[in-house]
């Protein structure tokens, strides 16, 4: 990275908040930092427009903290939730058409191979649920089936919500939602059974409620991506907003759904397994 | 395997290197521009009437002249994916055709606001339904107002040069705006014609990520604000000024293009016979029946004149208007049923009841001659009062 990237223009540098100057100063660029840092630098900017007590800025915030090279990182997002936290993070980010971020980042991987032959730049996709599992779950799929090099990362909170609290392909099965008026009628699709058997080397299942399980996950799948082919991780986020519960029992609820049916779950496929036991 | 070519200046490429004749088909055309064009990686889902194209620039990628190339899953995923591969800095190409640019069309919005300098073939075709594989260019309508140039061929040798030239036009910092090049699928993709190639060892100067008003999205470039920091997650006057005035930004960049387009493609029209008072006015294969019906119509002693319209975005509103004072008859013949380019000449001129919208033909019917003659004919006689 250039580190042109992050220095202000001298004239205007104290007219910057001061959150965007940690964010300068102290952002994760050139040490390698990890969850256990946390609170020690400025991965995110605090003031962002996320509901209180959200899930998914929290999962937002524990993968910005993991990232294995920020410096060389892009991610790409979708419409959702998401884009109100990672637009505020240390690294490079984009967003545009709902569901298309894997063909996005898949363009965008090929590009830059071509243009930085022997560097590595990290091409991370984090959206929701609703973003992968519903409109643009075949881009996804597809992505995997050919075996793209790029980290997809979805933040599960099992509804759509910057909708408002519409039914997701990844609601629980008789949970009543606007658009569910009765409750849903199928059950969670199952994308990270998908991941398996779709051409990902890496996959892990997990909750906000473990956050150095989602450390390892990210770190583990962005460098597994880098070489042997595509990793998901499905971290899940509650939304207290529209699950309506009350903001301070986020990660009560995520302990819970841990226990429940959200267990922990790593895949790793011998030849990935190899390399990270390599590294 | 890398190609060995030669690096030209886009003028020498253009203007100066000796051309020779070679008999082939649109699709041909198409992979002797992109042979020649410096392209990183093109990214191909099929369609008729475009398959043939991409199937050459698939060719192309194997014989080393482009680094990447692969068949996407759907042309949404395609239009996504070039958005991503040239957020990475480099040139791309595409192609598609009717249903294809519709099953594609949020992604073209997009390329305009994110001031890509894309170029895309489309081989026009019929939109379902009734289903219609044949040549009409109504997808043309709907991607007027998409922030993106849009030029029209007329032929195989138009084709060849616009695709070339709409890349340094694209590529200028100050336009950097993605390039529709247009043609009638089938007349001019399926058909041989001759055309006047340069040497195929030759190729335009690599696409130039540094000079782009825009940064690559690569962690080596401070990023686009818009990228960075999407205006719609802030409700207040300020993000509402900053996302009008972006608009307004990429119209002016299509208006700044004006002068490149003149320079490199020799103005957004081309005028016949200027002093005549009746006209036709046509773009893509619409102008070379047009030119046939203007030679019957002469031996039958009426001077008649042609506007062939080849950039169509942005649309030369004054030309048309400075060569028309002295019409009193203007005929748009079109290869659709909705009439767009009647709609958009119409806007332009003043007293636009000189204005006939059509012929028109669609479904995959050609244009006869007659029924441009005949067209004219009957306009004359009903503005002589005679029926
Ligand atoms: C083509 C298109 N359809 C619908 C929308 C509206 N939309 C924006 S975000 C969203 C839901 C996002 O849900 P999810 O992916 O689960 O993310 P969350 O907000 O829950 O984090 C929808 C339906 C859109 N932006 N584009
Ligand atoms: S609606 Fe839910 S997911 Fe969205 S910001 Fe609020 S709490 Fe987070
Ligand atoms: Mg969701």
């Amino acid at each position: 990275m250039s580190t042109k990237i992050i220095t202000p223009v001298r004239e205007f540098a104290d007219l910057l908040p001061q959150e965007y100057q940690d964010l300068v100063a102290r952002g994760p660029y050139f040490e390698p930092k990890g969850i256990e840092d946390l609170g020690t630098f400025k991965e995110i900017i605090e003031e962002h427009p996320h509901c209180a007590g959200c899930g998914v800025s929290l999962g937002i915030r524990l993968v910005a903290a993991s990232l294995p090279s920020p410096a060389d990182t892009v991610i790409i997002g979708t419409p959702g939730c998401s884009f109100f936290g990672l637009t505020q993070t240390a690294v490079n980010y984009s967003n545009t058409a709902f569901g298309n971020q894997n063909a996005v980042a898949s363009g965008l991987k090929r590009m830059l191979r071509i243009r930085y032959p022997d560097q590595h730049k990290d091409v991370v996709v984090l959206v929701g649920d609703g973003g992968i599992a519903d409109i643009g779950l075949d881009l996804t799929l597809h992505s995997w089936f050919r075996r793209e090099k790029v980290t997809t990362i979805m933040v599960d909170n099992e509804v759509y919500g910057n909708t408002g609290g519409q039914e997701s392909g990844m609601s629980k099965q008789g949970q009543v939602l606007n658009m569910a008026p009765v409750g849903k009628q199928f059950p969670k699709i199952p994308v990270f059974e998908m991941a398996k058997v779709s051409g990902c080397a890496y996959a892990v299942r997990v909750t906000v409620a473990s956050p150095r399980k989602v450390g390892r996950a990210v770190r583990n799948a962005i460098l597994v991506a880098r070489e042997i082919g595509p990793t998901y991780i499905q971290i899940y986020t509650p939304c207290p907003t529209n699950l309506k519960f009350p903001p301070n029992r986020t990660l009560e609820v995520a302990r819970e759904a841990e226990k429940d049916y959200y267990a922990y779950e790593e895949f790793i496929t011998e030849e990935a397994a190899n390399y990270l036991a390599r590294l | 395997m890398v190609r060995e070519q030669t690096v030209v200046s886009p003028e020498h490429l253009f203007f100066v290197a000796p051309r020779e004749e070679v008999f082939i088909t649109g699709s041909e055309a198409v992979a002797e521009a992109i042979k020649r064009a410096n392209v990183d990686m093109a990214i191909a889902y099929p369609i008729t009437p475009q398959s043939e194209s991409m199937h050459l620039v698939g060719d192309l990628y194997a014989q080393g002249y482009l680094k990447d190339y692969y068949r996407a899953e759907n042309e949404f995923a395609v239009m996504a994916a070039i958005h991503g591969a040239s957020l990475g800095g480099g040139r791309v190409f595409t192609a598609t055709s009717g249903p294809g640019t519709l099953r594609a069309m949020e992604m073209f919005p997009v390329w305009a606001g994110a001031r890509q300098p894309i170029v895309c073939a489309f081989m026009c075709r019929g939109v379902s339904l009734p289903p219609s594989i044949q040549p009409e260019n109504i997808e043309m309508a709907m991607l007027l107002d998409t922030g993106m140039m849009m030029f029209h061929a007329e032929n195989a040798q138009d084709f060849y040069d616009m695709i070339l030239k709409a890349y340094i036009i694209a590529e200028k910092p100050d336009v950097h705006l993605p390039v529709g090049v247009f043609v009638d699928g089938f007349f001019v993709t399926h058909t041989r014609d001759k055309v006047m190639l340069p040497a195929g060892d030759l190729k335009l100067p690599p696409y130039n990520p540094q000079h782009a008003p825009v940064p690559a999205f690569d962690m080596e470039t401070p990023p686009m604000r818009i990228v960075r920091d999407p205006l719609l997650i802030k409700s207040n006057f300020i993000s509402y000024a900053a996302n009008a005035s972006w608009h307004q930004e990429v119209m002016a960049a299509a208006q700044r293009a004006r002068k490149h387009i003149v320079r490199y493609m020799g103005g957004l029209l081309e005028v016949e016979n200027p002093h005549a008072k009746v006209f036709i006015a046509a773009s893509g294969t619409a102008v070379s029946q047009s030119r046939e019906a203007l030679r019957e119509l002469r031996q039958e002693g009426i001077d008649a004149g042609l506007i062939k319209i080849k950039s169509i975005r942005p649309f030369p509103e004054e030309e048309i208007v400075a060569s028309t004072v002295n019409a009193h008859l203007i005929v748009v013949p079109e290869f659709n049923a909705g009439g767009w380019l009647a709609r958009e000449i119409k806007a332009a001129l003043n007293h636009n009841s000189r204005v006939v919208a059509g012929p028109r033909v669609f479904g995959g019917m050609t244009m006869p001659k007659e029924l441009i003659v005949n067209t004219v004919k009957n306009a004359l006689k009903a503005r002589a009062g005679v029926s």
